[in-house]
């Protein structure tokens, strides 16, 4: 069967490459799922999970923050401003972090609050996975 | 031991401390340069992947010239100028490269008849605005030598909010970037880009064996085109950083080599001149005895 060469790349540094049977991400416009052989994608990713089925069937969660994928010819290159493996998101300081943006009040933080809670999402949905 | 030869010992000492501190900064400085530099690197990937995606989103979208990011207004009448300085001095020229840099581009600019106005990286170019109370569009310090993308995307976005303002109301027509280009580990130069309006450079696409797919956009390719531009801008902030911040380690090893050379000469010549003043006080020590002795003989 055919696969999906993906790359996650953020823009301080090159996150993660392999080949994936599956990729689910989120748009604007919802989930989107792609698969081999999918038409050629441009699309915008908003805050939220990137899931990664692996070649070896092994998930990858990845949070995104923002940003934009591209599909061509089976290659999928998710060009993410911010993004982190959820191996790698410290549950606690995310949760501190959450707390803290919350008491600053809602309006200004929320992008913090939004960071924050993809971050804690990303990293329970990952353990529940192990 | 005689007066002279103390105040040489004191100095070759107090040289000799210099000496060690500027040969530390100088070995700091030589690693960081790599780190910099890796940091760099490990950035092209997402701009490439960008570009990539750029260039399909404008194929898609209807008029890319009308742009609000690449349109050229008529009348352009205020300028931003970010100038990219250190955050520390004991870099040799560097900060001053680039402020001198910034100071001939609003000269250039107001000859055009265009306001420019400077925001400013590091504490260094900081300075220099305030002491000749010079206003400042926004000021950014403490992260010089080693620039985060979350910096780079604050500036940008402070950037993108001021062109996104009519000139009338404080805001600028255009953006202007003086970094300081990495050219080599012994050559860096003070360079301007231009980076707001963009530019639209229709590329002559050759017949290559992978012509670029008909993308399907999501939600459309000129709402793709909307967000991936400012997200162009701020990595183009974010590689001007790093490469100043690479440039910056560059500047201070050699500053910092050339103090630690000077100080291995100035303690060779003053414990050559330590060595004469030892040497004259035991010739007139022996004199003295000699001249003595002959005294009471005589």
């Amino acid at each position: 069967m055919a696969e999906l060469n993906v790359a996650v790349v953020s823009a301080e540094r090159s996150l993660w490459q392999g080949t994936a049977k599956s990729v689910v991400a989120k748009t604007p416009e919802g989930e989107i799922g792609i698969l081999p052989g999918h038409e050629p994608v441009l699309a915008m990713l908003v805050e939220g999970p990137l899931r990664v089925e692996q070649s070896d069937g092994t998930k990858l969660l990845v949070a995104v923050h923002g940003g934009f994928f591209s599909v061509s010819k089976d290659s999928v290159n998710v060009i993410a401003e911010v993004a982190e493996l959820a191996e790698d998101i410290d549950l606690d300081r995310a949760k501190t972090a959450l707390a803290a943006a919350q008491a600053a009040g809602a309006e200004n933080e929320a992008a913090a609050i939004r960071r924050a809670e993809t971050r804690i999402n990303v990293a329970s949905v990952a353990k529940g996975l192990r | 031991m005689g007066a002279q030869l103390r105040v040489y010992r004191r100095r070759i000492r107090s040289v000799q401390a210099t000496k060690k501190i500027t040969k530390a900064m100088e070995l700091i400085a030589s690693s960081r340069i790599v780190k910099a530099q890796q940091r760099l690197d490990a950035s092209l990937p997402y701009l490439n992947h960008m570009l990539e995606a750029i260039s399909a989103a404008a194929t898609g979208a209807s008029d890319v010239s009308k742009h609000p990011l690449m349109a050229n207004a008529e009348n352009r009448t205020r300028a931003a100028v970010l100038v990219v300085t250190a955050d520390r001095g004991l870099a040799g020229a560097y900060s001053s490269n680039a402020i001198k840099e910034a100071e001939g581009l609003i000269r250039n600019l107001a000859d055009k008849g265009i306001t420019a106005i400077p925001y400013v990286v590091g504490r260094k170019g900081v300075a220099y605005y305030k002491f000749r109370e010079r206003a400042m569009g926004g000021t950014y310090t403490g992260f010089t030598d080693q620039p985060t993308y979350a910096k780079a995307k604050e500036i940008g976005s402070d950037l993108l909010d001021a062109f996104f303002t009519s000139a009338a109301e404080g805001g600028v027509d255009e953006i202007h970037i003086v970094y300081t280009h990495f050219v080599s580990m012994v050559t860096q130069e003070a360079r301007v880009r231009r980076i707001l309006p963009l530019e639209v450079v229709d590329e002559i696409v050759e017949k290559s064996e992978n012509p670029s797919p008909l993308y399907e956009f999501e939600p459309g390719p000129e709402a793709v085109l909307d967000g991936l531009l400012p997200r162009f801008v701020q990595h183009s902030i974010y590689s001007a950083l790093l490469m100043s911040a690479a440039s910056e380690h560059a500047a201070r090893r050699r500053a910092m080599k050339s103090a630690t050379d000077n100080a291995e000469e100035l303690i060779k010549t003053l414990s050559r001149q330590a060595n004469q003043a030892r040497q004259a006080e035991i010739t007139q020590e022996i004199s003295e005895i000699v001249g003595g002795a002959d005294a009471l003989s005589a």
